[in-house]
């Protein structure tokens, strides 16, 4: 069974022909309308494009990206084929690539990485694989492009093939997950399975349509793999369940303030003492019974009904936004946890993580952040950073003063309140955090925690 | 009845893409509602903000909304699209703010433009911004998606704005997992759009789904139009005609429901909702360029608007 909804990635600077690729991808599916193309057969010829569509202007939707025919920020696309709908996160590669790629990441399912046949595994290609394996992207699709300008040459391929499987094969090494892989029933533990594709994005090749330039290569074209791959999501009912409480919902309150509260509420008279605890199911499943644990307290008590507006469910699994209301009155609030007692999420104040560093100020130790996590907002201060990632040759250095901004390190962290969490390995909703500056609110790192502090 | 995933799915049960994005955006509201002190939904009587109601439904029921309804009224809409606003605000039983460009005309904080391309969409923004400052708002949620025009295919679910209204494309907050920063000084403020991820197509799959009631506009009917620039306008009392236009009948439907100024209608026969999924699955063209006269100005003309505060 596959998933219904795929969102992947794709990242890569201005040669690489990611923007191509995408506009290939839209174009040769059909997805693109009419007055889009004409609008790019406007610009291509103002571009003086000699006739040919200029596919990467398809994507740029910014007037400062069509003038200097770059990418600056993230962009969402949206396409879908009679077997599947697709989110692309369409990430540049250059200024603030880290920012870019690890936000484009921190939603996907699967990356395509490129890389350009002629120029081999560079930095770039390697970079982009390195983030989507710290983010725990479950799959990775390599596109080796640009084959027509290697007179789409089998032994190249396979050279190239080698050559980025040997990396790949050190990722866990950097990402420092090669420890609990092996061990873990979790799938973003696990290594991300990669295929590999020769493709044309210029000319078409192996994109959507088989290429018959490439008589050795028997796989699939890269729309075929993205219709039917099988991201190894684990069944929502063997993993630990996480019920971040998101909103108090009681009718009986005033809840906003500057609002009208006599006016009634259109679903019927609400009853006066009715009280839900609202949120989203990061995972796993809950049933109407289930004995349950609100962390960071600890307390103890029994679900007795799961609400959503169109009815009670007896059972519910992620991503399933939902209402539980809960047996005993215990004093529930926004940010706090609700799962299993023999399966608690792990409960401290001071904890490891790798932070990616988003802002041109460095972060150094000693400074103090706002920190989110799941639906609940700490005071955060960083108390030693303890290597950082040399994101250019890939190696963990150790020690390090600061993080700058594309830097991916190490840190340690103290929190004033205690935060209930999983190592991001095995849960990514709550296994991430954002920090946040104090005086600018500017969101300035991304978290991915490891574990709690010995 | 309850029912019981286990028994109503395969091995490995997951969501339909469109319970999916429905808990998403449920997400977002809920995000917003916690975390801004006084949050307004915009109500157009539109599909895309039709569905924003639903969805607040899902998330805050049984309790009221925890904000207030506002629609910016350019007195320039279908009568019809007014007519169910009303209707649906009462079955609600929420609290509707209406923030009037005659207004803001009247008092002489714009000037209405004449001539026969004169339209009162521009004039929407500072009305909307004047609304927002008046009433406190620091969160607006909008039901903009990314797929409608390329500059919204760039902006962020939660689309901060500083307190000119604008927004800035160059310098947006990285959003990363389901973490939304909605952090704001005062009179800053956050647009905040839920269905960003969902498509046309998408939208109207849930109306049909949820069975939701929309302005009978959308359905295929005989109106009077004249043809300008390829579009087939409503005519109205009072609209100016350019030499050479004339008034026809013709059986028209919208696909999209602004100012009656700017908005065209498409040929077309759908009378039922499945009929509308069925046309939008099938079109060839995007909703905003079939439709739209604003956003036709320039290669720009959204990313522009945007920058000055539109939402």
């Amino acid at each position: 069974m596959t998933l219904d909804l795929l969102r992947f990635t794709t990242a890569g600077a201005v040669d690489d022909g990611k923007s191509t690729l995408i506009g290939r991808l839209l174009f040769d599916a059909k997805q693109v309308f009419e007055d889009q193309l004409e609008h790019v057969a406007q610009a291509s010829e103002r571009r003086g494009g000699a006739g040919a569509l200029d596919l990467a202007l398809l994507t740029d939707g910014l007037k400062a990206e069509r003038e200097q025919g770059i990418t600056i920020d993230v962009a969402y696309r949206y396409f879908a084929t009679p077997a599947r709908r697709f989110i692309i996160a369409d990430c540049p590669g250059h200024r603030q690539y880290t920012r870019n790629m690890v936000t484009g990441a921190s939603t996907a399912d699967l990356a395509v990485v490129l890389v350009d046949a002629r120029r081999g595994v560079t930095e770039q290609s390697k970079r982009h694989a390195f983030i989507s394996a710290l983010l725990g992207i479950p799959r990775m699709v390599v596109a080796i492009n640009k084959m027509d300008l290697v007179e789409h040459s089998q032994a190249r391929f396979d050279e190239l093939v080698a050559e980025f499987a040997e990396f790949a094969a050190g990722l866990g090494e950097i990402t420092g997950r090669h420890a609990t892989a092996a061990a873990s029933p979790d799938a973003a533990a696990r290594a991300a399975e990669i295929s590999y594709i020769p493709i044309s994005a210029l000319k078409g090749d192996n994109v959507v349509e088989r290429s018959g330039a490439m008589d050795w290569y028997d796989g699939p074209a890269l729309l075929e793999l993205l219709e039917q791959v099988e991201v190894a999501y684990d069944h929502p009912f063997d993993r630990p369940a996480r019920f971040p409480v998101q909103w108090v919902i009681r009718p009986g309150a005033g809840i906003s303030v500057g609002v009208d509260r006599d006016a009634p509420a259109g679903a019927g008279a609400p009853d006066p003492d009715y009280r839900g605890y609202a949120g989203q199911l990061a995972s796993g499943a809950l049933r109407r019974g289930d004995e349950v644990a609100v962390l960071p307290g600890g307390g103890r008590t029994r679900i007795v009904a799961i609400d959503t507006y169109d009815g009670e469910l007896e059972e519910a699994m992620a991503p399933m936004s939902l209402t539980l209301r809960l047996e005993d009155e215990l004093d529930v609030s926004r940010g706090e946890l609700i799962c299993r007692p023999d399966e608690a999420a792990t409960v401290a104040r001071e904890l490891q993580a790798d932070v990616c560093w988003m802002t041109d100020r460095p972060l150094r130790p000693g400074a103090r952040y706002v920190l989110k996590h799941t639906s609940r907002s700490a005071t955060a201060i960083v108390d030693r950073i303890e290597d950082r990632v040399d994101v250019h040759t890939l190696q963990r250095s150790q020690p390090a003063d600061e993080l700058a901004l594309n830097d991916i390190g190490r840190v340690h962290l103290r929190t004033n309140v205690p935060l209930a969490f999983d190592a991001y390995t095995s849960n990514r909703r709550t296994g991430s955090f954002i920090l946040i500056d104090e005086s600018s609110n500017e969101t300035v790192g991304a978290g991915l925690i490891a574990a709690a502090c010995a | 009845m309850a029912l019981s995933l286990e028994m109503a799915v395969a091995t490995r049960p997951q969501l339909s893409h469109l319970r999916a994005l429905e808990s998403e955006a449920i997400h977002v509201m809920r995000e917003v509602a916690a975390e801004l002190e006084k949050p307004v939904l915009l109500f157009s009587g539109g599909k895309d903000s039709i569905v924003l109601l639903r969805l607040a439904e899902k998330a805050f029921r049984p309790a009221p909304f925890p904000f207030p309804l506002m629609h910016v009224d350019t007195g320039h809409n279908f009568a019809e699209v007014i007519e169910f606003r009303d209707r649906r605000v009462a079955e609600l039983g929420e609290r509707l703010i209406v923030a009037s460009v005659q207004e803001s005309i009247d008092k002489g904080r714009v000037v209405e433009e004449t001539g026969p391309r004169a339209s009162r969409n521009q004039l929407q923004t500072v009305t909307l911004l004047d609304a927002i400052a008046e009433h406190g708002f620091d969160a607006a949620f909008g039901g903009a998606r990314r797929d409608e025009e390329r500059a919204r295919a760039k902006e962020r679910v939660f689309s901060f704005r500083d307190d000119f209204g604008q927004w800035d494309p160059k310098n947006q907050r990285p959003e990363l997992w389901n973490l939304y920063n909605g952090r704001i000084k005062k009179g800053e403020n956050v647009r905040v759009f839920p269905i960003s991820n969902w498509t046309e197509l998408d939208v109207w799959e849930y109306i049909d789904s949820e069975q939701l009631e929309v302005p009978s506009i959308y359905f295929s009917h005989v109106r009077d139009v004249f043809s300008r620039d390829g579009m087939l306008y409503a005519w109205r009392e009072g609209t100016e005609l350019i030499d050479g236009e004339e008034i026809f009948s013709e059986t028209v439907r919208y696909r999209t429901v602004g100012d009656m100024s700017c908005t065209g209608g498409v040929l077309s026969q759908a009378t039922t909702l499945e009929e509308v999924v069925v046309e939008i699955a099938a079109t060839r063209i995007t909703e905003r360029g079939e439709t739209r006269a604003d956003d036709r100005v320039s290669e720009a003309a959204m990313e522009d608007r945007k920058k000055a505060g539109y939402f």
